[in-house]
């Protein structure tokens, strides 16, 4: 019925210093529609994103918004031209609460004062209206970051926004989270706006978009006006350019004795004592909701947050109390889940955050950073892991987020003792090549014997790496299951709270 | 964009003629600031009268000795993303300390030993109270600033505290090889912290705390105690520099060192260091503090008014830092 598309993407091109990141690519988005943008990281889709938003300027083509073309010079333009983009990193005031953010520049005023009273009804209202569960008056930074996400998206719709672009939007939601995410997509394309959702997750993409475009090196490479019929390896076949076949690639492995032996051990966030072992190349997924206690359990472990009970033990030998050093002695060690807090060191090289650990084995004369070895370590995981980078000198900001986790777990394979490995969220962002690649990483280490832990938020991911599966509920360990027996229902089912509709604990 | 294509992408498209720009691009602003320096120098010779002598660069360089050694621990203090005002007065009290000490037991070597080990308490005090504690650095050593400027004049009932043992005076006007000892002392700094800084762990290791601290922690360094000791060896520095100042002007003066926290963080904001920590260059320190020595020499021998020279510092670090600000936001595209 519409030959006019909402939203139309004429021949976009845009060149960075030395990259080409976008070339003549072009793509129409309907009207009450939702359209998937598929492509592994850097393939343009940020890019592309960030130009709707009018935070780039092409440098050829055009953005047309019902055919007329639109020449946004600043994220204001965009804004007023009736387009929301909700960018993977979001953009929020943590000090302030829910209604103030949602409300910030507008805020009700009474005699020149913060009309709290009007201000917290009407957003309430508007919260209930959109079936968002949070409570107006919480911080921000009271909220996991699945909820903040949430802020980030009603405030969008807040604006009376027609053209809806998400980046990711699910990367660090929850189930139910998810589930609420959805349904709001869905009203908002029976109100006819015109949606654009960037996910990695396949899953997601068929559950939810009415039409797809794949992405790869900065060029379309397919259009999908309807996804009926498409199979999942089309797509994937289309974005990685090579068939990687199954994406887990697991293989069964010998497992040896118990390498790390978890004894009644809490926290200050998991108040409950924890006790769970590892054997010598296995690999134990963590399964659970946002909140559930697996990352925070894990940094007690590795010694990141202090630990009030219970004994950690590597091969046998105690391991100190909120020590990491001693744990990273010991051989055990953590890739935590938010890389860029808590992971990379952003304006250090590849090289350096490489070999911040492992420099301490190879000094000369007990004293200096021996740059040589360095040179040789950094380059020969760039190459072992193909971290995509012009150099080993790059600061690792600049990477793509697959890449900056690859060059954290070359920070530990880096290592000559490596005999536990925590990774917190390894794959979370990730597309779906490189996250082929950790994969490869994490069955190549326990094949060596190291005893490998891995959180996951994504359940086919946990299913699919792990020898066995924890289920984590509430801070506490709630099931175990053999590779065989675990699957979607049961592990889920197990990790959901008591009385399924219950919300999940927030996150500390 | 992410960078993840850039040797995908790029490699395809990059002619000889924009890669050798691109390197052009990147020599001129990795020197840019050793350029300026060079500009600058030879538009002073070539113009200020007396300027290219040798006595005058001798000058130049005792003038910057102090602000130069001090430059050096500052650089560590930045790089890690903190901030230290008590220099201006450990120099200060450090300089009365070891004269009263000196004057008391006729030893100038017990003289010096105490005051450095009472530049290491405060400096241990600072680096404590910021890493254990975890209180903001500028409110720490603003407090110790006021503290031990407090303990100079107390200590020395606001008066200059004379030495009379003359061996102490060597300190500050012998010369070595053609180059007074101060000068010696800011070389053998520049060597010693730029090695530690490039060489070291302890080096790497403060680059990255200030690059990001949390990060650093899980990947094993030992944070905390970086931190103290970069404050320690601060105030041990600042104490060395107070000592020097006291033999050069023959008597710990308690106002001695007045604006010297921020001559000193001049020099190394002019010298790249950031204020965001996780990067700094000791050549990039050498430049700033020769920069800022060589204007104010200038100005002298030009009979610039003083007042003029506090201008003229002002606008120079305001320029360097834009300066900065720009190549940064060219580098994060």
């Amino acid at each position: 019925m519409i030959d006019v598309p909402r939203l139309e993407f004429r021949h976009i091109g845009k060149t960075f210093p030395g990259v080409r990141a976008l070339a003549d690519v072009g793509f129409r988005v309907r009207a009450g529609s939702v359209h998937g943008l598929l492509g592994e990281n850097g393939a343009g889709k940020s890019t592309m994103m960030k130009i709707l938003g009018g935070e780039y300027i092409p440098d050829e083509g055009e953005v047309a918004i019902d055919g007329q073309p639109m020449n946004f010079r600043k994220a204001a333009d965009a804004i007023d031209a009736g387009v929301a983009v909700i960018h993977q990193e979001l953009q929020y005031v943590p000090e302030l609460s829910v209604m103030e953010n949602l409300l910030l520049g507008r805020l009700p005023t009474r005699f020149g004062l913060v009309d709290r009273r009007k201000a917290l009804a009407w957003t309430r209202q508007r919260l209930d209206a959109l079936g968002v569960d949070l409570d107006p008056r919480a911080k921000l930074k009271q909220l996991s970051i699945g909820q903040r996400q949430m802020v980030e998206i009603v405030k969008a719709i807040l604006r009376d926004a027609t053209i809806l672009a998400l980046d990711e939007p699910t990367s660090s939601l929850s189930h139910r989270e998810t589930d609420v995410l959805f349904r709001l997509v869905r009203d908002l394309r029976a109100q006819g706006k015109a949606m654009i959702y960037i996910s990695h997750r396949l899953d997601e993409i068929f559950e939810l978009c009415d039409a797809a475009t794949i992405f790869r090196d900065g060029r379309k490479v397919a259009d999908f006006d309807t996804l009926e019929g498409v199979t999942r390896d089309t797509l994937v076949e289309r974005m990685v350019g090579r068939d990687i076949g199954d994406i887990w690639g697991y293989k069964p492995r010998e497992h040896g004795d118990i390498r790390l032996s978890v004894k009644g051990v809490s926290g200050r966030a998991v108040p409950q004592p924890v006790s769970f072992d590892v054997k010598a190349g296995e690999i134990v997924g963590f399964f659970g909701l946002v909140g559930a206690g697996r990352s925070e359990i894990m940094r007690v472990i590795y010694g990141a947050d202090r630990r009030l009970t219970g004994d950690v033990a590597v091969d046998g030998k105690p391991v100190k109390a909120s020590h990491i050093r001693d744990a990273i002695r010991h051989g055990l060690v953590l890739c935590p889940e938010d890389r860029k807090e808590d992971g990379i060191i952003g304006v250090r090289s590849v090289a350096e955050n490489i070999n911040i650990s492992a420099r301490r084995n190879h000094l000369t004369a007990g004293l200096f950073v021996n740059d040589a070895v360095e040179a040789k370590t950094a380059d020969g995981f760039i190459e072992r892991l193909r971290i995509r980078t012009p150099h080993r000198r790059q600061e690792i900001r600049l990477l793509s987020g697959g890449n900056q986790q690859k060059a954290v777990l070359s920070r530990w394979l880096a290592e000559k003792d490596l005999r536990v490995l925590i990774v917190d969220e390894p794959t979370r962002g990730i597309d779906v090549g490189a996250k082929n690649e950790i994969y490869n990483v994490l069955y190549e280490l326990a094949g060596r014997g190291v005893a490998v832990v891995m959180i996951s938020s994504e359940l086919p991911e946990v299913l699919g790496v792990s020898d066995r599966v924890i289920a984590m509920c509430r801070g506490r360990i709630v099931a175990q299951f053999a590779r065989g027996e675990a699957n979607e229902t049961n592990v889920l089912a197990a990790a959901l709270p008591e009385g399924a509709s219950a919300t999940p604990t927030p996150a500390e | 964009m992410t960078e993840s294509n850039a040797a995908a992408i790029g490699a395809t498209r990059d002619t000889p003629a924009t890669r050798r720009r691109a390197l052009l691009w990147h020599v001129v602003d990795d020197y840019s600031l050793i350029l300026i320096f060079v500009a600058l120098f030879a538009v002073l010779s070539a113009s200020v009268q007396y300027f290219f002598s040798w006595d005058n660069m001798v000058g130049l360089l005792l003038s910057v000795s102090q602000i130069g050694m001090v430059s050096c621990t500052m650089m560590f203090c930045l790089a890690s993303r903190d901030f230290d005002l008590s220099v201006g007065s450990i120099v200060a009290f450090a300089g009365v300390f070891c004269a009263i000490v000196a004057n008391a037991t006729g030893s100038v070597t017990i003289g010096i030993a105490a005051s450095l080990a009472a530049g290491a308490f405060v400096g241990f005090v600072n680096g404590a109270v910021i890493a254990k504690l975890k209180i903001n650095a500028l409110i720490t050593t603003l407090a110790t600033m006021e503290i031990v400027r407090g303990l100079a004049f107390i200590s020395s009932h606001g008066q200059a505290v004379g030495v009379t043992n003359e061996a102490f005076f060597a300190l500050g006007s012998a010369s070595v090889l053609g180059l007074p000892v101060p000068v010696w002392v800011t070389l053998a700094c520049f060597a010693v912290f730029g090695v530690l800084l490039n060489k070291t762990i302890y080096g790497r290791n403060t680059l990255a705390i200030g690059g990001n601290p949390d990060a650093s922690r899980l990947a094993g360094v030992a944070v905390d105690r970086v931190r103290i000791a970069i404050f320690l060896i601060q105030g041990v520095v600042a104490a060395l520099a107070g000592i020097i100042l006291a033999s050069r002007m023959t008597s710990g003066q308690p106002n001695a060192g007045e604006g010297f926290e921020l001559n000193v963080i001049s020099a190394c904001v002019l010298g790249g260091v950031s204020l965001m920590g996780g990067r700094a260059s000791i050549s990039g320190v050498i430049v700033g503090v020769l920069i800022m020595g060589t204007v104010q020499n200038a100005m002298s021998l030009m009979n610039i008014d003083a007042f003029y020279q506090y201008l003229v510092r002002g606008t120079i670090l305001l320029i360097a830092v834009l300066v900065d600000q720009l190549k940064n936001r060219r580098q994060a595209r």
